[in-house]
């Protein structure tokens, strides 16, 4: 493994900008290191080698510049890249190259990084595991045997195997913060409608943030300020300043909280947690207090209606998104033999091409919207979003911020969880509020149970990214970064 | 179907009251889509006005042009509604080919105008519709069936769809049932849609052409008994002219009545109607009722549309089209049945521009509901794209006034602005049709015409004046006409010495 895969994003950038390292030098490494080992954690499901090079070149010619300029980065298959193939991990759009360019890919093209492939995930984004792949499960890099998370599982074992140092990944309900620390990596979910979601193939949509993958906080925070922003193509885009997240984090690994309140939710105290998380995690909170932070216990009643509201709304929105999946404009199309009806080609289509916790999603969410179980389902669900919303912004009036374990469990070895769908959901069980209400949230890694990560989650107010990178920050110059194993040494 | 023979119309309406309401949707002629910046313009090559938006491509978000929210807001105001201080826009989800996202945006629960009316005049008497509600939502592309005989779905080949119409805006206006309307049902119903599209039409928003389906219609129709219930109604889909609104709802009152005379119940049903035949016909009849699993768009931020706004585009709404009607109507002189028809004929505005530019109502009239109106029919043209614009019309009856042109040229020299040669005093010159009343040009053609016919010379000198009309003819003839008559006349009772 080069030097160069291992530096992180900042180093690099700064490595490149100062001509000690090409561009393509770069590329070249990581692309490399992906042929080294990607067949052993399957992070990838497309690897644009060309068009990397080529974007490398042009960084080394000059002809590409930006803050970020010949910084490589995987994004996460769900959101579209024009030209090059976009799956969402599902065979329904097996091999569908979009015309457009996400807005978050614009961004990423403009700040001179170098798109390395999409990343594995669950199906459409629906999956805590990545086992809902169409295409195969991505392997945890601290142990083959077990998940990486999802449903971002690609993005975060990318970084997390060295084969980038950033990626892209998309939080629905936790799918960037719980892959972070189940991989030992750093994942933050920015304020809802602080990124935009145009060209990200929509899962639920009044949830869905795209948002930073990488090793360190400041990483993530450099990734977060280039995709970050007002967009008008996305009416829920939030049109006000990008927080300054990269400033907060310097500021934050600097090592000093004092003042800083940190809120630990009093609810999440009994939910089973595994004791190796739960002493992580408390030793962090001692860690932080050294840093001069002061811990709160915060009452926030209705976080724990947030799992079954979630798994109301988000497959609800999902069942009408989905819709657009029939094989009548793009994609798979099944059964059109010239015999069958448009129903039944439609039927056969959508039954060949969604995968069974899609399947599952799609009729849950179908019945929840049917008329008659609006009102006691998806109805239900919103009034209990509005519920945590205000508890959230209760806990905003005495605490900066909200602290917790990112998961109750550390990874879990592949297939113990998949005949119990609810045992999965229960993976997101600390990530799921914050998404109901629209805030940031990021997950640090800080410290290992039984050899594997923990991660540790912060919230923040919404628009208040910048507050939750600095305390992350202070965290990491607390407890270090973790150190994968390296894959050579397992093989 | 009964074998026995249906009741008369005069009969059914005896025995039973009809309920009607009406559902009308207008496509908006917004420059660009509801939710994209794709153009809208009507007859382009399909497939060639989409974006990923709205072919509702994986990862294309809406965003709704304000355009389109203002002129549905001008809309309820004209028809005296509420505006929403806070509204969204809803999913209506269903499974159809030429819906790309497979759902429609849509409005549900909070539609952005509520409760309004429109007052009509049938025979001389008022009649106020109430309007239920007037919401946004965006049309759908357009199937096309190849292959088979009959362009329907069954035998054909392919299906083609075009998406160019997908994403324009649509506004839907639903009135609240009318009871009460006894025999004069289908008139009102038809008053009302007519009404509808001036109001429409005034505002500037849509062309209103139910002929292109900018307007379409969909009429629902139930009968009770006197004190009893309202009966089950029916919906009568695509119905497109004013003329089978009203036979839609006759001919449904028609067919409910026998119907309900054999004791047979009516069932919610769509139904179609026959522009051949003036009856409808069952759609396709669905065993349960489709659930469409409305839920509110989280990919659109709410419409909450400025007070202030919303009072300045309801200071700045244009006369009521009756009212102004009414007014002009005075204003001309000309009787109702005169002004209907220069309504019917969409000329209201060009005769009123043309009075502007300074013709006298009658002159604007005679051009534009006489040689005009009979090019557009001949041609098959909307009056105000026949080639003329109301300052030539203006123009010309000037040059009529003025004695530059006599009626007969004039129309020779309408013909020349209509096929695009220039103004009417640039064609007058061109086509050398000017009136010659200079008498030094005149007088050889009268002493040629004195000469050529003495018999007649004689009778004007011997004092039969009248006589002199058949000199002035032939004088007209060897001018071709651009003499004038009254300066021919003059010169030659001079010659003749009997002036």
């Amino acid at each position: 493994m080069s030097d160069l895969t291992k530096m992180s994003a900042a180093q690099l950038a700064k490595a490149i900008a100062a001509k000690e390292a090409s561009a393509v030098e770069v590329a070249t490494a990581h692309l490399d290191r992906i042929d080294a080992v990607d067949e052993r954690v399957h992070a990838f499901l497309h690897v644009d080698r060309e068009g990397a090079l080529a974007a490398a070149a042009d960084v080394d010619a000059g002809k590409r510049t930006g803050p970020l300029a010949g910084v490589p980065v995987a994004v996460k298959d769900v959101i579209a890249t024009k030209g090059v193939p976009t799956t969402a991990a599902s065979k329904i759009l097996e091999g569908w190259r979009p015309p457009y360019d996400a807005t978050i890919v614009e961004r990423l093209r403009a700040a001179g990084t170098v798109m390395l492939g999409k990343t594995n995930m669950d199906e459409f984004a629906m999956g805590s595991s990545t086992e809902y792949s169409a295409y195969g499960p991505t392997n945890n890099p601290w142990d083959l045997g077990r998940i990486p998370g999802g449903s971002g599982g690609g993005s975060a074992a990318a970084v997390a195997a060295y084969e980038a140092p950033l990626a892209i990944g998309t939080d629905t309900g936790g799918s960037i913060r719980q892959p972070g620390a189940v991989t030992g990596t750093v994942g933050a979910k920015p304020t809802y409608g602080g990124t935009s979601r145009y060209g990200l193939i929509a899962f639920s949509s009044s949830l869905d943030t795209p948002g930073p993958c990488a090793r360190t906080v400041e990483d993530a925070a450099l990734l977060h300020s280039v995709i970050a922003g007002h967009d008008v193509r996305d009416s829920t885009s939030i049109p006000q300043p990008v927080p300054d997240v990269v400033g907060a984090a310097r500021r934050g690994a600097g090592g000093d909280l004092s003042g800083v309140k940190l809120g630990v939710v009093k609810e999440f105290a009994g939910d089973g947690s595994e004791p190796g998380v739960l002493s992580a995690f408390h030793e962090s909170l001692e860690a932080l207090v050294k840093l001069g932070a002061e811990v709160v216990e915060v009452s926030c009643p209705h976080f724990q209606y947030a799992l079954p509201a979630y798994y109301l709304i988000a497959p609800s929105e999902a069942s009408s998104n989905l819709a657009r999946f029939d094989g009548v404009r793009y994609g798979l199309r099944t059964g059109d033999d010239g015999s069958r009806s448009l129903e039944e080609v439609m039927s056969l289509t959508r039954d060949a091409g969604f995968g069974p916790e899609v399947k599952r999603r799609i009729i849950l969410g179908t019945y929840a919207l049917s008329s008659g179980y609006y009102d006691a389902y998806y109805g239900q669900a919103q009034k209990v979003r509005t519920l945590i919303t205000r508890d959230f912004e209760a806990a905003w009036k005495s605490v900066d911020v909200l602290v917790s374990p990112t998961t109750p469990f550390v990874a879990f070895p592949f297939g113990s969880r998949t005949s119990d769908p609810y045992q999965m959901y229960l993976a997101d069980l600390f990530t799921i509020p914050t998404n109901l209400y629209g805030g940031p949230a990021i997950s640090v890694p800080c410290g290992l149970s039984e050899g594997l990560p923990v991660g540790f989650q912060v919230m923040a107010p919404t628009m208040a990214d910048d507050r939750m990178y600095r305390v992350a920050a202070a965290l990491e110059s607390a407890v270090g970064t973790l150190t994968p194993p390296t894959l050579e040494a397992t093989a | 179907m009964t074998t026995t023979a249906l009741p008369t119309y005069e009969d059914a309406v005896s025995r039973y009251e009809p309920v009607i309401g009406l559902e009308t949707h207008v496509e908006l002629g917004t420059a660009t889509k509801m939710f994209c910046g794709c153009r809208t313009d009507f007859g382009a090559e399909p497939n060639t006005q989409v974006c990923p938006v709205c072919l509702g491509l994986p990862g294309a978000l809406p965003v709704a042009n304000r355009a389109g929210i203002e002129a549905t807001i001008r809309i309820g105001l004209a028809l005296n509604c509420d505006i929403a201080e806070w509204c969204r826009m809803a999913r209506k989800n269903y499974f159809y080919p030429d819906m790309p996202k497979n759902f429609q945006t849509s409005q549900y629960d909070e539609p952005l105008c509520v409760d309004g009316y429109v007052d009509v005049e049938v025979d001389g008497k008022q009649y106020r519709i109430g309007i239920e509600r007037v919401h946004l939502e965006e049309d759908t592309g357009k199937s096309l069936h190849v292959g088979g005989a009959t362009g329907r779905i069954h035998g054909a080949t392919e299906s083609l769809v075009d998406y160019n119409r997908a994403g324009i805006p649509l506004v839907e206006i639903v009135t609240k049932p009318v009871p009460g309307l006894g025999a004069l049902a289908p008139e009102v119903a038809k008053a009302y849609v007519a009404e509808l599209r001036d109001i429409i039409r005034s505002l500037g928003v849509s062309d209103v052409r139910m002929e292109q389906g900018s307007l379409r219609c969909d009429v629902n129709t139930s009968l009770n008994k006197p004190g009893e219930e309202w009966g089950t109604r029916t919906e009568t889909k695509n119905v497109n002219s004013l003329r089978s609104v009203e036979r839609a709802v006759r001919s449904e009152i028609i067919r409910q009545s026998g119907l309900l005379d054999e004791g047979t119940r009516i069932f919610q049903e769509t139904r179609h109607f026959q522009e051949t035949t003036g009856d409808t016909r069952p759609g396709r009849s669905k065993e349960t009722a489709t659930d469409y699993r409305y839920f509110p768009e989280p990919d659109l931020v709410p419409i909450a549309p400025d007070k202030a706004w919303v009072a300045e585009l309801k200071a700045a709404l244009p006369e009521r089209p009756s009212s102004k009607r009414a007014r002009l109507r005075e204003e001309w002189g000309i009787s109702a049945t005169d002004m209907e028809s220069v309504a019917n004929a969409g000329a209201v505005e060009l005769i009123e521009e043309t009075i502007a530019a300074g013709a006298s109502p009658a002159g604007a009239r005679k051009w534009w509901m006489g040689e005009l109106a009979r090019r557009a029919n001949e041609t098959g043209v909307e009056l105000a794209a026949v080639g003329a614009t109301p300052a030539q019309v203006a123009a010309l009856q000037k040059l009529v006034d003025e004695g530059k042109l006599n009626d007969k040229l004039a129309r020779q020299v309408l013909e020349g602005v209509v096929a695009g040669e220039g103004d009417p005093a640039a064609v007058m010159n061109a086509r050398g049709l000017g009136v010659v009343s200079d008498t030094g040009a005149l007088t050889k053609a009268v002493d040629d015409a004195i000469a050529a016919n003495p018999d007649i010379a004689a009778k004007v000198r011997d004092g039969k004046v009248a006589a002199a009309g058949a000199l002035v003819g032939a004088v007209m003839k060897t001018t071709r006409g651009q003499a004038d008559a009254k300066t021919v006349r003059d010169l030659i009772l001079e010659r003749l010495g009997a002036s």
